[in-house]
């Protein structure tokens, strides 16, 4: 086809126009571009170079490896175990419910962990790891990291937790570690950055608890360079981790765990304690529970179980108990009278089985009556109208005061958890609180360790150290931190004259060694580990005037729950006190019946270091002894120190 | 003029032609590619492979290519301009019912030795059959209504067959390419006007036809709008693109981060880093420096476009490279403005540097057709 020139001119002309405006339009929309590239990369490029930075750089908080506990001779008491975890993040794959039904097919895991796991997942921000499965074998981790194609967003991780190799036997005394909650944040306001790593434990009772701050360490950081996926590509720099002190306690773990055994079967605690340093050897409390259950996350059916249980194994009746001392009180009365010089030892009360004061009659335990009684039969023989007679001579705040100064009605400071006041009441108290004013029949009441009195095993553990040094003996549990000891100066004397102590302690003798003492069943048959003690038996419940005419109820006929407490507390050896021993077995009977024996046998194993032969027996107990020892759960090796023994360790080192 | 009219006399024969190519042009479309080939190594993490060699392989079988299609007189293509238009349709048609589906749409046929993109075809068969359509009509009836039909039937057919793959990008990008032809062209300025209004009332009804029966975008593509218009509001969701591109821009700052040093490409936090957002790692790298010296080279090849065109003193030979131009501008355009937040992120690959088969061997061939302009140019 042919065009003629002045069309094609025309044409051009037309074309030329127009691709002047199209080029005009090119640059027109390259200069915005351009303006938009400095507008992004000259004028606010310092802003987006830290949202790169931001993206790029992860800090990621290193766990501190808590410290370990130990008992006094290096045995591993709270240990940390490495834990096989799994963990799954939402992001990263398509279909939770799939992967989830894919690893419950290889590491075999429970519908109700399943569904608490998934229920996390869907709750937690998609980027979150969430731990679905802990405390697998390395078995199954392999298994995992194996099938890892198939089960996008699953990470098998290493960590630490915290493992009791003695369980039970110290649940009492070491506690355990727990989940960080938000009630736990709550009530400390701890704002540590460690407690943000998931499945970090901080300690939830007694020494884990008390003494978290030297147990925890110092979390460190790492910078990593991650990935859009999060993936860690390399790490910039790192602030290691500090871990935790190591806490060495004072407690012996074969002691201890020969103190529980005995008290197997007993709703009792009890407490061993060094007289010369108060160092607690022992401090237990039956039953117990393991707390090794509490790391993993214990079950509704165990807590229910340990919450509804009528022994109350949760409580640590050492410590927390508190309950009227009984008969153990008449040393602190005989004391404050003769601190006051209101009686001569030597003078002697009849005793008819009962005193009148007003229309009240106060009665004996001993029915019938002891007769004439000085001071130390009155101990040996544990005789009541004895000491209601001191009692209204000395009046109560001169008890009252004495108790304090042996360590009763007061709160020992010590790493454990809930440690009770007790009471040593004063008139004062009593007005303030009972909004009454104190009668004569109060006084004797305390007098024999009842009424309004209460203490704790641990107080009267203290209590019979005190007696039996006449030095303030102050309760340790802590032996040394990180190596470092918990120095405490020599006990300063308590101010009791020496003649005083000694009355004390011939009656405390008489009662374990004299054929009329109230615990001569519970004797030594060896010279050199002779134990000296008081029992005593506190009621729970009123006896009835009618109830005393018609007889009163053995304690074998009454409800459990009704049973008077079986108390002792005693030490040996007699001629140089080293061990004092208190035994509280709730609604166990007589104490001389019940607390004595266990008293006398826990003296023996801390003397002899080991299950007591049984020669140190009266013949006549051997059999049973024999039997008794073959049947409660001792160790049969006792606990060996660990490899690493608690010497000075560097602080800061990185054991990870 | 037609072809007949030419002085066969004074245009290069022979090997002749070879040195009557545009070399500066060639020489900057080797820039570019070599630009491409930097980057692609870098996004590799230092590496030729995966992408750096298939690349370097189709460049160099785009330059042979051009070449060869340069050899041919331009008067040739005219008489092929239907014929490749009737084939890129019947291929997309082939794509519709045969094609494999990739990244959510069907956009490719599988020819084994690569996958052949006929859309991105198109791009290049449109333009000639259009400038050779307006070679034949008389200018006189260039905006008759009749006559502007015609033309806009031949751009709706690849458009409404691209937009079911569902390829927005290319769309959009045939679209204005098609529609910068006409305009070229001559025809009147009032359908421009009119196309815009409609334009506009178009844009309106797909964003109020969501959600109903009739929708007439994919809900992705929605989605993409969304994020376009507030990018902030979902970070981590849709608008993770468009905002870890602008970090990755910006924190390029004047010189860049050094090259392989870009730490939004290099640790992934870039999507499609080899393909569309290429330019985001270019920036990040070498700065606003290297980017708007890449800006510039784009600027010269559409220099050298436009020079050829008017050189070219034939209506087809002219509209063909100014509609090329257009359409390589629109690339590159559309691509920059959506990595620096400017337009939505539909997808268009960065024209030469981006990692991609069809596009790479359709740009040569479209660059040859400017080539054979230029040696054919009558003198």
């Amino acid at each position: 086809m042919k065009r003629s020139p002045k069309d094609l001119e025309e044409s051009n002309r037309v074309i030329g126009r127009r691709a002047l405006v199209m080029g005009g339009l090119f640059l027109g929309t390259s200069a915005v571009l351009a303006a938009r590239m400095r507008y992004l990369q000259v004028e606010r490029a310092d802003d987006f170079r830290l949202l790169a930075e931001e993206n790029r750089i992860n800090i990621r908080l290193l766990p501190p490896e808590r410290g370990l506990i130990f008992d006094r001779n290096g045995v591993l008491l709270a240990g940390n175990e490495q834990n096989y975890r799994i963990t799954l993040v939402r992001e990263d794959t398509d279909d939770v419910d799939a992967v989830l039904a894919e690893l419950a097919r290889i590491v075999n895991l429970d519908i109700a962990r399943l569904e608490r796991a998934r229920a996390e997942i869907m709750r937690r921000p998609p980027f979150v790891p969430v731990t679905v499965a802990d405390r697998l074998s390395w078995a199954e981790l392999s298994s995992v990291a194996v099938n890892a194609p198939a089960l996008p967003g699953v990470n098998p991780e290493v960590g630490l937790s915290r493992v009791y190799p003695l369980g039970a036997d110290f649940s009492h005394v070491v506690g355990y570690v727990g989940p960080v909650s938000d009630y736990y944040i709550e009530q400390t306001g701890d704002t540590d950055p460690v407690l943000q790593i998931p499945d970090f434990q901080v300690g939830r009772y007694n020494v884990e608890a008390r003494m978290e701050s030297e147990l925890r360490g110092r979390a460190g950081t790492k910078r990593v360079e991650v990935n859009a996926a999060g993936r860690e590509m390399r790490e910039l720099d790192r602030d290691a981790a500090v871990a935790g002190s190591d806490v060495q306690l004072t407690i012996d773990a074969g002691l201890q765990n020969y103190v529980e055994a005995r008290l197997t079967g007993e709703s009792a605690g009890a407490v061993v304690m060094d007289c010369a340093d108060g160092e607690i050897l022992a401090l237990a409390s039956a039953p117990t529970f393991d707390p090794n259950h509490f790391v993993r996350g214990i079950s509704q059916t165990q807590w229910t179980a340990l919450n509804e249980d009528p022994y109350r194994p949760l409580a640590n009746k050492a410590t927390q108990g508190l309950y009227p001392p009984g008969s153990t009180y008449k040393m602190i009365v005989a004391l404050a009278a003769l601190e006051a010089g209101v009686f001569s030892p030597e003078d002697e009360i009849n005793c008819i089985g009962h005193t009148e004061l007003g229309d009240r009659r106060f009665h004996c335990w001993q029915r019938q009556g002891h007769g004439r009684v000085d001071l130390i039969e009155a101990i040996s023989q544990s005789c009541d109208v004895y000491f209601y007679d001191l009692a209204q001579r000395v009046g109560i705040e001169a008890i009252s005061a004495m108790a304090l100064r042996l360590g009763c009605g007061l709160r020992h400071d010590l790493p454990l958890s809930g440690i009770a006041q007790g009471l040593a009441p004063t008139m004062q108290w009593k007005r303030r609180n009972r909004g009454e004013d104190w009668v004569v029949g109060d006084t004797l009441n305390a007098s024999i360790g009842q009424g309004f009195v209460l203490a704790s095993p641990l107080q009267l553990a203290v209590m019979t150290a005190r007696l039996a040094t006449g030095r303030i003996i102050e309760p340790r549990v802590v032996r040394s931190v990180d190596g470092v000891p918990r120095s405490t100066g020599t006990p300063a004397d308590l101010g009791i004259p020496a003649e005083h102590l000694d009355l004390i302690h011939r009656a405390m003798w008489r009662v374990n060694n004299d054929r009329r003492g109230t615990a001569f069943g519970s004797r030594v048959m060896n010279e050199a580990y002779l134990v000296a003690g008081k029992t005593g038996t506190s009621q729970v419940r009123n006896i009835t005037t009618a109830e005393r005419e018609a007889g009163v109820i053995a304690n074998e006929d009454l409800p459990w729950e009704r049973r008077d407490h079986a108390l002792y507390v005693g030490y040996a050896p007699f001629e140089a006190p080293r061990y004092a021993v208190s035994v509280v077995v709730e609604h166990g009977g007589g104490g001389a019946a019940v607390a004595a024996p266990i008293a006398r046998d826990i003296l023996l194993r801390a003397q002899i270091g080991d299950v007591p032969p049984l020669e140190l027996y009266p013949v006549s107990q051997r059999r049973d002894i024999e039997e008794m020892h073959r049947r409660l759960p001792i160790l049969a090796e006792p606990p060996m120190p660990s490899g690493r023994a608690s010497g000075p360790r560097q602080a800061g080192s990185d054991r990870t | 003029m037609s072809f007949l009219e030419y002085n066969v006399a004074s245009t290069p024969a022979g090997w002749r032609k070879i040195l009557h190519l545009n070399w500066a042009l060639v020489l900057l479309l080797v820039a570019v590619a070599g630009l491409g080939f930097l980057m692609l190594f870098s996004v590799a993490g230092g590496s030729m492979t995966p992408w750096v060699q298939p690349q370097m392989q189709r460049f160099g079988l785009g330059l042979v290519l051009m070449f060869v299609v340069a050899m041919v007189p331009i008067w040739f293509w005219r008489n092929l301009s239907a014929l490749a238009y009737a084939v890129s349709v019947i291929l997309l048609l082939v794509v519709e019912f045969f094609g494999i589906v990739g990244m959510g749409a069907q956009r490719w046929i599988d020819l084994g030795f690569m996958r052949l993109q006929p859309s991105e075809m198109t791009k290049i068969t449109l333009v000639m059959v259009l400038a050779a359509y307006y070679d034949w009509l008389d200018l006189d009836k260039t905006s008759r209504p009749i006559f502007v039909i015609l033309p806009l039937v031949l751009i709706a057919v690849p458009v409404l067959l691209t937009l079911r793959q569902p390829d927005l990008g290319t769309a959009l990008l045939l679209l204005m390419g098609g529609g910068a032809v006409m305009f070229l062209a001559g025809v009147h300025w009032a359908y421009f006007v009119g196309v815009i209004a409609a334009g506009v009332g178009a844009v309106a009804a797909v964003l109020t036809s969501r959600g109903t029966p009739w929708q007439l975008l994919q809900d992705y593509q929605y989605r993409r709008i969304d994020t376009f218009l507030d990018p902030s509001s979902d970070p981590l969701g849709a608008g993770y693109h468009i905002t870890q591109s602008q970090i990755a821009l910006g924190s390029g700052g004047w010189t860049g981060r050094g090259f392989m040093e870009g730490t939004q490409s290099r640790l992934n936090f870039l999507p499609e880093k080899h393909t569309d957002f290429i330019f985001t790692t270019l920036a990040e790298e070498f700065g606003f420096v290297g980017a708007v010296s890449l800006l510039a080279l784009y600027i010269l090849i559409l220099a050298f476009c436009i020079y050829t065109a008017m050189a070219a003193r034939d209506r087809f030979a002219s509209l063909l490279v100014l509609g090329i131009a257009a359409a390589f501008f629109l690339y590159f355009a559309v691509n920059m403005a959506m990595v620096m937040g400017l337009a939505p992120v539909v997808g268009v690959p960065l024209p030469l540097v981006s990692y991609g088969g069809s596009a790479m061997l359709v740009l040569m061939v479209a660059f040859g057709l400017v080539q054979s302009a230029h040696v054919h140019r009558p003198r």
